[in-house]
């Protein structure tokens, strides 16, 4: 079945429906109130960051938790870029994926030597570095706690020299002219996931996609057919890197500045998260989580007492603050209670995720709707 | 000298939190082949324990302030203190000692409920959703105390008698600027008292060597017929008491905040895989050395040397030691082995 | 090209104050299939894992080909010279489809140790697939292409793992028991498909307890005993040995 989603044939007809299903969100969102620019572009950009990450613990199988660090170095290196060089998105964008590449080539290499908790614990502690330093020593590259941000007193070398200067305020991102604010900022990035995608795809088809599976399957029969497993699992973490820093170079796009909290462990557990939700592994898994998650912080965090009040308006008095004060725990502060609840729910129950969740239902309404064919079935099936 | 002497001593004490948290990990990963990334919420639940404990006995009446005659002034008196008067007001002083009491029953019940109704179903599981699904239990339980008590850090003062610091320079002769609080005497020395009895009850009842046992053979103590899994359950909850009572006691050095519990179970991972995973010795040693490490890392002199150094210590000697050996510092063979 | 294939000189190995293997010296000729038999603690582990460079030796050189060192080599470096193993469990990827499952060491034959091969597709890579169904159906497993290895039986498992052991055209194939732990039916499976396979020319080294298989599949057979190799010859020459029935009786020393 996974066969048919790679056939010649499908593949870019797969590509064209998700590149209008991408590019349409503004349309087919509204309905469901997340057609404004701010949410549809942490879509896009977590939505490259989350299938960069299932390229690594989707078919390798390693749970690294240190990712947050390339998106940070993806967000530094695209600020600076700005700062320096031009507001033009292109060099900055460039820029990012390599130094992402560079720092997750310099990581993996070293943490890739262990595998399993170890490999865990050693990303781990490279995100802690990292994170630490940015606040110390780094803090001519990172501007410590401030946050790195344009100043008007940026060089920018390359504008300049073309004088595209702004007479007042602050310089806004710009891809060839066109600013980066709203709706066209949503879709550069929609442009740049489709890219992405597209070359997740073909990762996902690729035989070295297949290797990485068997990787993740058997790592010591692998070696003992001939691959050698190191070079591919370095593969597969700088790419993934790559994608963590575009996805972070976006987000300088959208809003030029860049703050170390970006690189703290809990923003790597996040994109473990949105992974494992959407099912860790499949192709259109990790985009769900980030919808989803996505979606539900928008509106969680918006939510306050007084919304509750009026929500709830229905019940009677004694009803409606019972109720108020049964969900606020849960609602605009407490927003990140309910992602743990929904993070343990899903590993209890769906550890394949809502991708798993849609494979059961599946199962279920065929088994009732063929209830002869499934008696016929049942001989072939003891063999499998 | 007096400095490093100094920073030594900040390293101990430091180093014995890591040391707690580490040892109750390491119990729980030998034995029941958990990873317990909410471990350290354990520890921040005992903090909180005692942060609870000192708002209870602090609920305050508003009373005239006899003070002030010229209009009506009101301020707080606690309850305590208006029913039993001085020995009211010495239980408040002795608020975190005496906190104890609730945070051991309190830890025994969050151990065992965790445990049941959890853990348990995670045994057969592998390492990487055992990570998940404590991960975001952690998480659960960090926003539950941030509901409950806000996001600022709680001042949790040590009773007023150890309020001073210990004159330790005078007694081992190296003049009157030598001090260390005593409170974190306190805490150091019943950091040892409290390791030291894990050790002596795993090392000397019949349960601590059935539990030696399964740490070294979780399967051959399977096949003797012993039940474990009960076993497993009482050494969760005897973890969680550690990190518990570990927790209580940090409070008055650390105004315990909500996400206390994250910033420590991060390191004391570390320091358990830096120890050896398995080995009990190991985190203990590891903790100790690494909370030293740290503080060390931390004078100036060092810094100025190796700007930064003290931030990253930790997982600079974490990356070393993974790299050059394998299974940590003590670790055991087949303890975790690829 | 010599018709020795595998040339195992001088080889000792000893374990704390056991010694495992004792100045083994033992050449393994093309296109025959060689058994190595011997009571339990014989040594036929600790040998085939030298064999396959998983053990270094205390003293000795194993060569193949009649040049390639195989000792100091990674695992991955002698899959690609042209050793290939069956292990004592199966070691198959189990959560891939039996297709995958074959198509994988095909794909690691060609591509070489290592290769970035992003841009091509597995849809495009018909003569891979063609090799693996092909592969697929000496096991007659041809019709279950898209089953998760996984719940295979053990005995399929094994099977799988021979499949995806000749998927790859080895010289030289190391089997460790290939029957161990299988029902009767299972056994008389896989000794028709040895045979089957035998036919190929491919060279195998079997290590094997059941004697039954050794003698229906085996065209010359060492002997090892205490490490030491005490006889070396065809199946007949075998069966008459003194020695050898001494050390499978027990009882005299050696």
């Amino acid at each position: 079945m996974m066969m048919n989603i790679f056939s010649k044939k499908s593949a870019p007809r797969l590509m064209l429906f998700f590149a209008i299903g991408v590019l349409t969100m503004p349309i087919w969102l509204d309905p469901v109130g997340a057609n404004y620019p701010d949410l549809l572009q942490k879509f896009a950009i977590f939505g490259i960051f989350a299938i960069g990450y299932n390229i690594l613990f989707g078919l390798t199988g390693y749970l690294s938790f240190g990712h947050a660090v390339f998106l940070g170095v993806g967000s530094y290196s695209a600020v600076w870029s700005f700062k320096l060089l031009t507001m033009n998105v292109i060099p900055a964008i460039i820029f990012s994926i390599i130094m992402a590449g560079l720092i997750a080539a310099a990581i993996g290499y070293v943490s890739l030597r262990r595998s399993g908790i170890y490999f865990s614990i050693l990303t781990l502690a490279f995100a802690q570095m990292f994170y630490n330093l940015a606040y110390s020593v780094l803090t001519p590259i990172t501007n410590g706690e401030t946050g790195l941000q344009l100043t008007m007193h940026d060089p920018r070398i390359i504008d300049n020299a073309l004088s595209r200067t702004v007479e007042t305020g602050l310089p806004s991102t710009d891809f060839f002219g066109i600013s980066m604010n709203g709706y066209s900022g949503f879709y550069f990035c929609a442009v740049m996931l489709i890219i992405a995608f597209y070359i997740y795809l073909k990762i996902f088809s690729s035989p070295f996609g297949m290797k990485l599976k068997g990787i993740k399957s058997n790592q010591k029969r692998m070696k003992y057919i001939g691959s050698d497993t190191r070079p591919y699992l370095i593969a597969a973490f700088v790419i993934s890197g790559m994608f963590a820093g575009l996805a972070g170079s976006l987000m300088a796009v959208t809003d030029p500045l860049a703050g170390a909290e970006r690189m703290q462990w809990t923003a790597s557990g996040e994109v473990i998260l949105m992974t494992i939700l959407g099912g860790v592994g499949t192709l259109f898994g990790p985009l769900l989580g980030v919808g989803i998650i996505k979606y539900l912080e928008n509106i969680f965090s918006a939510v306050n007492d007084s919304v509750l009040h009026s929500f709830y308006s229905f019940l009677p008095q004694w009803g409606e603050n019972l109720l108020v004060t049964i969900t606020a725990p849960f609602v605009g502060e407490g927003w990140h209670l309910t992602l743990g609840l929904l993070f343990m729910l899903t590993v209890i129950f769906l550890p394949g995720g809502v991708m798993e969740g849609f494979q059961k239902i599946k199962l279920y309404f065929q088994n009732r709707n063929k209830p002869d064919k499934s008696n016929n079935s049942s001989e072939e099936s003891s063999n499998v | 000298m007096d400095a490093v002497l100094i920073q030594l001593l900040n390293g101990l004490d430091k180093g014995a939190a890591y040391a707690l948290i580490a040892l109750g990990l390491t119990l729980v990963f030998g034995t029941l082949g958990v990873v317990n990334f909410a471990h350290g919420a354990l520890f921040l639940i005992g903090a909180f324990c005692a942060v609870t404990f000192q708002k209870i006995v602090t609920i305050s009446k508003k009373v005239l302030d006899p003070n002030i005659t010229y209009f009506d002034a009101y301020i707080e008196q606690p309850y305590l203190e208006i029913w039993f008067g001085e020995t009211g007001l010495a239980v408040i002083d002795y608020a975190v000692p005496l906190s104890l009491f609730l945070a051991v029953p309190v830890m025994l019940l969050v151990g065992l409920a965790m445990e049941r109704g959890l853990i348990q179903f995670f045994y057969k599981r592998t390492h990487a959703e055992q990570i998940l699904v404590t991960f975001g239990l952690a998480i659960v339980l960090q926003e539950i105390i941030r509901h409950f008590f806000g996001a600022n850090p709680i001042p949790t003062p040590a009773p007023d008698i150890v309020s001073g610091s210990a004159p330790i320079g005078l007694w081992i002769g190296l003049g009157e600027s030598f001090v260390y609080p005593w409170w974190r005497l306190i805490y150091l020395s019943s950091s040892i008292v409290i390791i030291s009895s894990v050790f002596a009850f795993l090392n000397m009842t019949t349960f601590g060597m059935v539990v030696r046992a399964g740490m070294a053979n979780r399967q051959m103590v399977g096949f003797l017929g012993i039940n474990i899994e009960r076993k497993f359950t009482i050494i969760f909850a005897l973890a969680a008491v550690v990190a518990g009572v570990a927790g209580v006691m940090y409070a008055p050095i650390l105004p315990p905040d909500y996400h206390l519990g994250m910033d420590f179970l991060v390191i004391s991972f570390v320091i358990v895989v830096v120890g050896g995973m398995g080995s009990l010795r190991g985190a203990v040693a590891a903790g100790f050395l690494l909370g030293v490490l740290q503080s060390l890392a931390a004078m100036t002199a060092v810094n100025a040397l190796l700007p930064g150094i003290s931030q990253i210590v930790i997982y600079l000697v974490a990356v070393i030691v993974l790299l050059t050996r394998p299974r940590g510092l003590m670790g055991r063979k087949g303890v975790m082995d690829e | 090209m010599s018709n020795t294939v595998l040339k195992i000189e001088n080889v000792n190995k000893s374990f704390g104050g056991l010694l495992a293997l004792n100045n083994i010296n033992l050449d393994i000729e093309r296109g025959t299939v060689h058994a190595i038999i011997g009571p339990n603690g014989a040594g036929k582990s600790t040998l085939l894992n030298v064999c396959i460079g998983l053990l270094k030796p205390d003293t000795g050189e194993v060569t193949f080909n009649g040049g390639e060192k195989i000792i100091g080599k990674k695992p991955h470096e002698i899959n690609q010279i042209g050793l290939t193993r069956v292990f004592q469990t199966p070691e198959i990827f189990p959560d891939l489809t039996l297709l995958e499952n074959v198509m994988l060491p095909a794909l690691s034959k060609r591509d070489g140790s290592y290769k970035l091969s992003i841009f091509k597709m597995l849809s495009k890579e018909t003569d891979i697939k063609n090799e693996a169904i092909e592969s697929l159906k000496t096991i007659s497993m041809d019709d279950r292409q898209d089953v998760i290895a996984g719940s295979l039986s053990r005995g399929d498992k094994r099977r799988l793992e021979l499949a995806m052991c000749l998927v790859q055209k080895p010289e030289l194939l190391l089997l460790d028991e290939p029957t161990a732990g299988m029902a009767r039916h299972d056994t008389n499976q896989t000794i028709k498909l040895l045979k089957q396979i035998k036919e190929g020319g491919m060279t195998k080294i079997i290590i094997e307890h059941d004697m039954h298989v050794v003698f229906s599949v085996a065209d010359k057979i060492s002997v090892l005993a205490r490490g030491k190799i005490i006889a070396t010859g065809t199946p007949e020459e075998i069966r008459a040995d003194p020695l050898v029935i001494e050390a499978y009786l027990g009882g005299a020393e050696l």
